[in-house]
């Protein structure tokens, strides 16, 4: 009965077709919640302000719930002479650096999450895990983290750290940004306890503002640049320095938002399902005619 | 339709040899390491770490695995889609191939991630940005299109042929009637999961490709590019071919089988234009992004992207330019290893040679746990296809006229 199986062929065809153009409506939207508020927090990390007390390490770990030991403790300051990377223990660690123009003090560099505006991890995750919120912060639910680690892969700060040691529920930890504080109206807990105010928090496009100020009205103070004004897209956390960011541990990165090319490759290739469904229909077309030439042969034959 | 001296069987053969006890040693020795890394964790086992969050098991397990599974796409293409019939008797060893290639890859994912027990978390949380998101959907559809597949086999094999022990023996008769209704129903069907499966593969193969792109500098620019997913395509498509040259080559030296030359010179000449398309973009790339200046720098990466051009691609499409290679099996066998070991290395280089982290301290290289994980899987894997192919029909025997097996061959596409 070659004429009824070719009519279920196409009937079956016509049935995935409209099932897959059906799926895309809804798959659309299927994207982490991602806002980009003009009214989004940041802070602005004056490093030639910052003397490297290291009490914001302490006051993250405390804010946390991580082992803090006691404040005294951070005076010690030999620990600065590695460099360190924030970890599951420490969400937030200072690195100190030989000193910029301003002074002969060394240059401490507070490191964090930037907490970018286009920001990769959101845009990598592959369940969505990760979000930016309305103020600014990015956040992640552990709760649906299958601990892929595609996120640090994709994060051009090398930011989001894993509990390699832990055979059951390990963690992706950054900084959150202190999200369950500053919906309080607390401030963020690094911020809340700098003794000299190298850390200020705001509006990001206010902060901005304040920075273009400070290196107008103290030129021999800082170099004339913003780490994390255009940074990948811009990001929430912004630092002024008083020597060149590569020297201060920062990586070197262009001005295009990081996911950008890969999610428009993605789309591309999603748009809306088209090109897969096309492919379908041209490699059912094919198939039906390469057998159709096939059955006329043998018929020739016969 | 009627093959001629096509008749898949099951190979009657001893199923133990000095060579499958050494296998079944390897694949024990990874079980270990795989307790290991589920008591302990990921740390306990890899040499990964916050510079390197992937290494060899998502290098090779997974991305490389799936590119070596592309086999089962690029004949069935070939055999169903274009109804090419002299190519039927390799469709079922690469169905084989890949359905047991993308089981191991689902493994090698489950005993990656951290959370091993949210494996199923993609499944209701979708995130339509990421290029992960849509591999890991699209293995998930492909690996069921591949047992759906694989089905007829079982249900050929079963057929008039229950045979259940004891009391169990009063329901031989309905199973044989579920599985003739199934296999019924699977002819009629079996168009539709074929054109998906080849659908699905072309899809994951290329964002395989996109999933390291948004590491965007991290990656060398040797081959950080944004046409990563147009090569992975062109690669994989390119190394299908020799993969089942390879496979048929190796597996009728160990079962004692003559080798089916009139079909893989065929095959073989097939590969070059693949090989040189993607070799024409690979080159091309190069010059458009300039990268070739990173070439002059020695060091491990330059190295091993000449290692990967030269020897992966530029020589065996030389080789295969030649009449005198297509016909001896043992040159033939050459280059198709050769292109096999070359996606392999590219795949290698792409995740963990090419991936240089800013806050690197030390560079990555796989634990002894690690390895002895992927090479038992490897192990595992090869073992078995052997029980396939000596228990189930997969394997055809030339000469002999087929009679039923006809009517099984080649579901749905009749
Ligand atoms: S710095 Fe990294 S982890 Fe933080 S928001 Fe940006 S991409 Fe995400
Ligand atoms: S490790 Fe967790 S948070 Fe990171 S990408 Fe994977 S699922 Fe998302
Ligand atoms: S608390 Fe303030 S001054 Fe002290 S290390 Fe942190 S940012 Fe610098």
């Amino acid at each position: 009965m070659p004429g009824k199986s070719r009519r279920d062929f196409l009937k079956s065809s016509a049935l995935i077709g409209a099932g897959i153009t059906g799926l895309s409506s809804s798959s659309a939207k299927a994207t982490p919640k991602n806002i980009l508020s003009p009214d989004r927090m940041g802070v602005l990390v004056d490093t030639t302000v910052c003397v490297g007390c290291r009490n914001c390490e302490w006051a993250c770990k405390d804010a946390h719930g991580l082992p803090a030991g006691d404040l005294e403790s951070y005076e010690n300051r030999k620990i600065l002479e590695q460099k360190r990377r924030p970890d599951p223990s420490a969400l937030t660690v200072i690195n100190e650096y030989s000193p910029g123009k301003y002074s002969n003090l060394p240059v401490d560099v507070k490191v964090q999450c930037m907490h970018c505006d286009h920001p990769a991890c959101v845009s990598a995750c592959i369940v969505g895990a990760f979000t930016k919120e309305e103020n600014g912060s990015v956040i992640w639910d552990t709760g649906k983290c299958i601990g892929c680690r595609y996120c640090m892969v994709a994060c051009p700060f090398q930011i989001p750290t894993f509990e390699y040691d832990k055979a059951i529920n390990p963690l992706i930890t950054k900084c959150d940004f202190c999200f369950d504080r500053t919906k309080e109206g607390k401030l963020p807990a690094c911020v809340d306890i700098c003794p000299v105010e190298a850390l200020t928090y705001g509006p990001r496009m206010e902060l901005v503002m304040i920075a273009r100020d400070r290196i107008r009205r103290n030129p021999d103070r800082y170099i004339n640049h913003i780490f994390g004004e255009a940074e990948v897209g811009g990001t929430s956390w912004l630092y002024l320095a008083s020597k060149d960011f590569n020297d201060l541990g920062f990586p070197e990165l262009g001005k295009d938002p990081a996911p950008g090319v890969s999610e428009s490759i993605q789309h591309g290739i999603f748009a809306y399902f088209v090109p897969p469904a096309s492919l379908y229909a041209l490699l059912g077309g094919m198939m039906w005619l390469s057998k159709r030439r096939k059955e006329l042969e043998q018929e020739e034959k016969i | 339709m009627n093959h001629e001296g096509l008749n898949p069987v099951p190979l009657k053969r001893k199923f133990f040899t000095p060579g499958v006890i050494v296998l079944c040693i390897l694949a024990l020795n990874a079980v270990v390491f795989l307790a290991i890394r589920f008591l302990f964790g990921l740390g306990a086992v890899t040499n990964l770490n916050d510079q390197y969050p992937w290494g060899l098991w998502i290098g090779v397990d997974v991305a490389a695995g799936v590119a070596l599974a592309a086999g089962g796409f690029t004949t069935a293409a070939l055999g169903h889609v274009m109804h090419r019939e002299e190519y039927a008797a390799v469709i079922r060893p690469a169905l084989l191939t890949a359905m047991l290639g993308y089981t191991f890859v689902a493994f090698g994912v489950f005993v990656d991630i951290g959370r091993w027990y949210y494996i199923w978390h993609p499944l209701i949380m979708w995130n339509g940005n990421s290029a992960l998101f849509e591999v890991g959907i699209c293995v998930i559809i492909y690996l069921a299109v591949l047992y759906i597949e694989f089905l007829p086999i079982i249900t050929e094999r079963f057929i008039g042929k229950v045979n259940l022990p004891g009391i169990l023996s009063k329901l031989n008769k309905i199973v044989d009637k579920i599985l003739r209704l199934l296999d019924r129903g699977l002819s009629k069907t079996m168009f539709i999961f074929i054109i998906a499966g080849v659908v699905l593969s072309t899809l994951h193969q290329s964002s395989l490709g996109t999933l390291m792109v948004i590491a965007g500098a991290k990656m060398h620019p040797l081959w950080q590019t944004p046409i990563l997913p147009l090569l992975f395509l062109l690669s994989a498509i390119a190394v299908g071919f020799p993969m089942v040259i390879f496979e048929s080559l190796i597996a009728s030296r160990s079962l004692n089988l003559k080798p089916e030359m009139h079909i893989l010179s065929k095959l073989g000449a097939m590969m070059a234009p693949l090989l040189g398309l993607y070799l024409a973009f690979k080159i091309g790339d190069m010059f458009i992004r300039e990268t070739f200046v990173y070439l002059t720098e020695p060091n491990t990466a330059s190295v091993m992207f000449t290692v990967e051009i030269l020897f992966g691609v530029v020589i065996p499409l030389r080789m295969l330019l030649s009449q005198r290679v297509l016909r001896s099996p043992a040159l033939l066998f050459t280059a198709a290893t050769l292109v096999v070991a070359g996606v392999l290395l590219n795949r290698i280089n792409n995740f963990i040679v090419a991936y240089t982290p800013p806050y690197a301290i030390e560079s990555y290289f796989p634990a002894i746990g690690e390895i002895s994980v992927t090479v038992g899987f490897v192990a595992m894997l090869v073992l078995l296809y052997r029980f396939f192919a000596i228990y189930f029909p997969i394997v055809s025997l030339p000469g002999k006229p087929a009679t039923q097996a006809a009517k099984y061959t080649v579901k749905g596409v009749k």
